[in-house]
């Protein structure tokens, strides 16, 4: 199980109250369904994902990005139990949803992207590292309920 | 998977801003790798791998050289990208796992100086290009 120090905690905690959560959940997805086009299986449903601007601009994909960052939020509150926060959506993302779970992998690394870009500099090696861990531990709690 | 007209436009674009900053972004990339996915390490024993590093530096600078080598012949990789394709498949042996690695924290170096570069479009085709020069250099393993 992942573990994290009261140091990496603050980190974490403390630039995730500097990020626009709404405008970052549309750019993970986005950037997501852009970069990795083949993600775009899962949303049939979103209208026009035709081009990297359609996908950016989508309605569907913005708002859905935001529902999805929203959800990691409550990783961040929940740093010592991923596992316990996330086992009813790992229920969902397998029974219902259909999601493989390398594509928690994928969209957990837009994400440190996106941290990049924002924050340049401050997103140092060790900010960066701290974020690879919870990544990683969001992916494998979301997962765990795979059968 | 195929670079684009439009992917290999993007890569030359986006590395000719990088200029002489590419080896500099290739150590940060390296130290970046070694910070976050630290099984990487056990392929530097023999290096000094603290921050500011002058092996790092040095190795940082050799890789961005062959990334710069491997834009200026974006259409011919495997011919141009074939001795250090034989150089890992037969000495260095750096399991294919670790180049998506490197590449991620290439591409995190990458937005982290060139926020505005770095689109949705220009992040695609660079990801495409670093899948692309690790498939080359692992092509020889097996």
């Amino acid at each position: 199980m992942v573990h994290f120090t009261a140091e990496e905690k603050a980190a974490i905690t403390s630039l995730w109250g500097k990020v626009n959560v709404e405008e970052a959940g549309g750019e993970a997805l986005g950037r997501l369904l852009v970069v990795y086009p083949w993600t775009q299986r899962f949303f049939d449903n979103f209208g026009n994902l035709s081009s990297t601007s359609a996908i950016m601009g989508n309605p569907k994909v913005k708002a859905h990005g935001k529902k999805v960052l929203t959800s990691f939020g409550d990783a961040i509150k929940n740093m010592d139990n991923l596992k316990g926060a996330f086992a009813k959506l790992s229920e969902l993302h397998c029974d219902k949803l259909h999601v493989d779970p390398e594509n928690f992998r994928l969209l957990g690394n837009v994400l440190v992207i996106i941290l990049a870009s924002h924050f340049g500099k401050e997103f140092t090696p060790d900010m960066q590292a701290m974020w690879q861990k919870l990544v990683a531990g969001v992916a494998t709690a979301l997962a765990h309920k795979y059968h | 998977m195929v670079l684009s007209s439009a992917d290999k436009n993007n890569v030359k674009a986006c590395w000719g801003k990088i200029g002489s900053h590419a080896g500099e972004y290739g150590a940060e990339a390296l130290e970046r790798t070694f910070c976050s996915f630290p099984t990487t390490k056990t392929y530097f024993p023999h290096f000094d791998l603290s921050h500011g590093s002058a092996q790092v530096q040095a190795h940082g600078q050799k890789v961005a050289d062959a990334l710069t080598k491997a834009v200026a012949h974006i259409n011919d990789l495997p011919n141009a990208l074939s001795d250090l394709s034989d150089l890992h498949a037969y000495k260095l042996r750096v399991d294919p796992v670790n180049f998506k690695f490197l590449s991620h924290c290439l591409l995190v170096t990458l937005a982290c100086h060139h926020p505005e570069e770095f689109t949705p479009a220009v992040h695609a085709s660079l990801d495409k290009f670093f899948s692309a020069v690790s498939t080359v250099l692992t092509s020889k393993y097996r």
